[in-house]
C-alpha cells in the first residue's frame, strides 16, 4: 500500500514548512544564533524524503517502512534535544553556566541512548508497534519535562526576548501534544486507526509552522514582559 | 498506569503552554494605544472594551482590506477566544476565579482585535490617500 492523498498532502506541506524555517533563519542572518534549528530542520526534511521513498518503494504496511518510521523519528527526537539544550544556553547566557548545561545534556543524551538501547535490545525479537509507540511516548515525555523546566526558568529569570520565548513555547506545545497523543494510543490501542493515526504527522506540522511565524513576525530585539505570559486565576 | 500519568501531565502542560503562546501573541498589542478614530468607529469612545466585543470587532476587521499579513494571528487569537468562551461557560458556576480569569483573557483578545482594526483602518486611509494622489 502506498501513501494516501492526505498523507501526501501533509508530507508536502511539512517539507515546505521545514524548508521555510531554514530559509527564514538564513535570510535574517541568524544562522550562528540558531544553528541547532538549522541542523534539525534539514535532517527532518531528509528523514521525510526518505520516508516518502520508502513508502513508495516498500509500501506503508511493510516491516521496513515501520522500522524506518520509528527509528528516524527517535533519532529526530534526540536531535530535538540538542535544540532544547541550545535554548537552555540562550536563556542562561548571562549566568555563564554553559559548561554545566553541556555536561548535563551529554549525560542526559548518553543515559537516554543507553536506556533506549537496553530496552530495544531486550525487545528485539518482539519490536511491535505497541512497543515503538511506548518508546516514542517516553522519549517525547523527556522532551516535555526539559521544556517545562526551561519554561520555568524563562519565567523565573524574566526572559524578555519575544522570539526566543515563542520558539520555546512552540516546541513545548509540540512535545506535549505529541506525547499526549502517543500516551492515548498506548492506553487505547483499539483507537489507533482512528483520527489518532493522523495526529502525529499533523502535530509535526505545528513546529515548523510556528517557528517560521516566529522568524517572520518577530525581530530579535522585540521584548515582552514575562508577567504578560503568566496565567494566574484570581477572583 | 504510567501512560495515563504521562497523558494527564502532557495535556496539562499542553494547555498551559498553549495559553502562554497565545498570550505572547496578544502581548504585542497590549502596549499599543488605540486611536480616537477606532474608538469612535467601534463605539468605545466613552467605555472600556469588553470581552463580548470581540465578535463585533472581528466583523469590522473583516470589512477592511488586509494590509499586513495578520490573518494567521487573528485566526489563532479567534481560536483562543472560542476556547476561553467555552471555559467561561463551563466554569462560571463551578470555579468563579477561573471564569474571571477567562473573562480577563477574552478582554485582551478584544483589545487585540481593536488594535488589528486600527491598523487596517490606517492602511485603508493610506490607500485612499494614495488613490487620491494618483487621480
Amino acid at each position: 500500500m502506498k501513501l494516501g492523498v492526505v498523507n501526501l498532502l501533509i508530507w508536502i506541506v511539512g517539507l515546505i514548512l521545514q524548508a521555510s524555517v531554514v530559509f527564514c533563519v538564513i535570510l535574517r542572518r541568524e544562522f550562528p544564533k540558531y544553528y541547532s534549528i538549522c541542523l534539525y530542520m534539514p535532517c527532518s526534511l531528509l528523514a521525510d524524503l526518505g520516508l516518502y521513498f520508502s513508502a513508495e518503494r516498500l509500501g506503508v504496511d511493510s516491516q521496513l517502512y515501520f522500522y524506518y518510521y520509528y527509528y528516524s523519528d527517535t533519532l529526530l527526537s534526540i536531535l530535538l534535544y540538542f535544540v532544547i539544550i541550545h535554548f537552555y544556553e540562550h536563556v542562561f547566557i548571562e549566568m555563564n553556566v554553559n559548561r554545566y548545561i553541556r555536561g548535563a545534556a551529554t549525560f542526559l543524551l548518553i543515559s537516554t541512548a543507553i536506556f533506549s538501547y537496553l530496552v530495544v535490545h531486550q525487545h528485539q525479537d518482539s519490536l511491535t508497534p505497541r512497543f515503538a509507540v511506548e518508546l516514542e511516548q517516553n522519549l517525547n515525555f523527556v522532551g516535555v519535562v526539559l521544556i517545562y523546566l526551561l519554561w520555568g526558568a524563562v519565567l523565573k529569570l524574566r526572559e524578555t526576548r519575544m522570539r526566543l520565548v515563542q520558539l520555546i513555547l512552540a516546541m513545548g506545545i509540540y512535545f506535549s501534544g505529541i506525547t499526549a497523543v502517543y500516551a492515548v494510543r498506548n492506553l487505547f490501542p483499539a483507537v489507533e486507526d482512528s483520527i489518532l493515526r493522523w495526529a502525529p504527522p499533523l502535530i509535526g506540522l505545528w513546529l515548523p509552522a510556528a517557528w517560521t511565524y516566529a522568524f517572520i513576525r518577530t525581530s530579535d530585539d522585540q521584548r515582552l514582559l514575562t508577567s504578560e505570559l503568566e496565567s494566574k486565576a484570581t477572583a | 498506569m504510567i501512560a495515563a500519568l504521562i497523558c494527564v501531565l502532557s495535556v496539562a502542560a499542553f494547555i498551559q503552554l498553549l495559553a502562554a503562546y497565545c498570550r505572547s501573541i496578544l502581548a504585542s498589542s497590549r502596549r499599543v494605544e488605540l486611536s480616537d478614530r477606532v474608538r469612535e468607529v467601534a463605539g468605545f469612545a466613552d467605555r472600556k472594551i469588553g470581552a463580548a466585543d470581540f465578535a463585533r470587532l472581528l466583523q469590522l476587521v473583516r470589512l477592511c482590506p488586509e494590509g499586513s499579513d495578520d490573518q494567521g494571528e487573528i485566526r489563532a487569537v479567534g481560536a483562543y477566544y472560542r476556547a476561553l468562551s467555552l471555559m467561561n461557560r463551563l466554569t462560571s458556576s463551578l470555579v468563579p476565579p477561573v471564569a474571571a480569569w477567562a473573562t480577563r483573557e477574552r478582554e485582551h483578545c478584544s483589545y487585540f482585535a481593536a488594535v488589528a482594526l486600527d491598523r487596517r483602518i490606517s492602511y485603508s486611509r493610506d490607500l485612499f490617500t494614495q488613490h487620491l494622489g494618483k487621480a
